[in-house]
């Protein structure tokens, strides 16, 4: 029982991380209407000047995931005004391509800024856990990051359903030249959009590394591709469904590693997202809403 | 005479190669009704979304209370005063009707919101009962009337209305083009896009008659419902 416990904590906290990640997919998603494929790497420039800022310039923990945040936001913002807003007008494969182009950029610059080699990531969350959590070998990381994620979450559906901004996000969702009617500045939202997401990403990629040390360029890879996968599954475009997503994927890896077999956690990850698109085409969450016309 | 509240001055418009409207000149007045009336693809609702910045004219000069807005983007004009109800309603499917009516007031100080949402249930008691419905469960009429609520929300001084009458029932058409006199009434200067010229006409101060992308007659609503040309094209006979 308490080896269940343990896989299913670390799942969660895994899954928590893949949430926040998916978070960010889903939130452009959902509003740019395209797929950010270099979203994975923001979590690893974020993971990198975290790291940076507490080795090399002996900032404390909590500053250097600050900066981290800022950083990843400006670059968010100049990604998204620099190489897709050229490509409002065209096609969504055009943008998907300029996506998996800034994604290889990112690698490669940050191969270029910091070494192929591997960093040893500090954990930047070390507290002493209380003693009914630690039988279960339940980490601060594990907790911080499951605490993170289900206020992130929190925040993120109160943002878009009740404020101002949040609201002309979801107009502009629906309809990009209704919402210009209504004197939104469609761009401005956009941007806001990937500042948003580019921020979460930077928490991401500090929580990441913070669980599992190893920083190097591809270390927002395949992460990025399974919050992908978390925000497919859960319903592309529905916060709610991020979380559960991002969530449960942790929890099936989790499970899959502990009791089927480590190697194969992710052949039954994705044969799981399969199986749930071909009974459920738009997400465990995935909105339908009847339309009148 | 005063100046036109909105003139638009020799505007051409291409959608690639197609040259949507050629040349097209015409003013609104304060206080008018204005139809622009057509058969379909006559570039009626080129001309509107043209105004609204959707669309840019290649010449000439768009004009709104003296302002030259013929470069300014389609999001700054609302605050202008210029409010534009879009064909086929175009409402938030998946917002409810209170925050598809918050949107239009979206340029607006918060204060404003509050007394702007109580004219409009006044005025359209339909939509003070279904406020918390998502838009998408609305039938056609009540959409109608929400996309012309939510262009009301910004208290515009030219209110752009682009074919309401498409594909409502005849009841529902008078109720619509009952509310317009309405605002009319109330203040509210009017540029009425419509393929039912019929019903247009009899309610506009002056009209004018599109086809294949040029203005071809115009006059008051009067002379234009009994000039024989538009009677054989657009009354039948």
């Amino acid at each position: 029982m308490t080896v269940f416990i343990q896989y299913l904590v670390n799942g969660l906290s895994m899954g928590s991380v893949y949430a926040i990640i998916a978070l960010g997919y889903t939130m452009v998603y959902g509003i740019a209407k395209m797929l950010n494929f270099a979203h994975g790497d923001v979590i690893m420039v974020g993971a990198y000047v975290s790291f940076c800022a507490t080795s090399y310039l002996g900032l404390p923990g909590w500053l250097s995931v600050v900066l981290s945040v800022v950083v990843c936001t400006v670059l968010g913002v100049l990604v998204e005004g620099l190489a897709y807003r050229p490509l409002r007008a065209a096609g969504p494969l055009a943008v998907l391509i300029t996506a998996i182009g800034v994604s290889y950029f990112l690698q490669n610059a940050a191969q270029l800024l910091w070494g192929a080699t591997p960093k040893n990531f500090t954990s930047l969350v070390r507290f002493p856990v209380p003693p009914f959590l630690a039988q279960f070998n339940v980490s601060a990381v594990s907790l911080v990051t499951i605490l993170a994620c289900i206020l992130i979450m929190v925040v993120l559906m109160w943002f878009t359903s009740k404020s101002k901004m949040g609201k002309a996000m979801r107009a502009c969702s629906e309809d990009k030249a209704a919402a210009q009617l209504m004197g939104i500045n469609v761009n401005r939202t956009i941007s806001m959009t990937f500042a948003i997401g580019s921020a979460l990403a930077a928490i991401a990629g500090v929580l990441l590394c913070s669980y599992s040390p190893v920083l190097q360029p591809t270390t927002g890879a395949m992460p990025g591709i399974k919050a992908f996968t978390a925000a497919v599954f859960g319903g592309i475009g529905s916060i709610p469904g991020a979380f559960v997503g991002g969530v449960l994927l942790g929890i099936i890896e989790a499970m899959a590693q502990a009791y089927i077999s480590t190697s194969l956690a992710n052949s039954i990850v994705f044969a799981v997202l399969i199986v749930v698109l071909l009974v459920k085409p738009a997400g465990l969450l995935g909105k339908y809403v009847p339309e009148k016309v | 005479m005063a100046e036109p509240m909105l003139s638009v001055y020799n505007a051409n418009v291409w959608y690639g190669a197609i040259h949507a409207i050629k040349n097209v000149s015409f003013e609104v007045n304060e206080d008018e009704i204005v139809a622009l009336i057509g058969a379909n693809g006559a570039g009626k609702s080129t001309t509107l979304k043209t105004i609204s910045g959707l669309l840019r004219s290649k010449t000439g000069s768009i004009k709104f209370q003296g302002e030259d807005i013929a470069h300014t983007p389609a999001d700054k004009l609302v605050a202008k005063g210029l409010a534009q109800v879009p064909e086929g309603r175009r409402v938030f499917l998946e917002m409810s009707v209170e925050e598809n009516l918050e949107m239009g007031a979206y340029t607006q100080p918060k204060s404003t919101i509050a007394p702007g949402l109580e004219r409009v249930y006044e005025q359209f008691p339909r939509l003070k009962e279904r406020r918390r419905q998502v838009a998408g469960t609305l039938s056609g009429g009540e959409q109608q009337m929400l996309a012309m609520g939510r262009a009301l929300m910004s208290n515009p001084k030219l209110l752009m209305l682009d074919e309401p009458s498409m594909g409502l029932a005849p009841i529902l058409i008078e109720q619509i083009f009952q509310i317009i006199e309405d605002l009319h009434k109330a203040g509210t200067t009017i540029l009425l896009v419509e393929q039912n010229a019929q019903m247009a006409l009899s309610i506009a101060t002056r009209g004018y008659v599109m086809e294949t992308g040029n203005i071809t007659l115009s006059g008051t609503g009067q002379e234009l419902l009994h000039n024989d040309d538009v009677r054989r094209a657009y009354l039948g006979g």
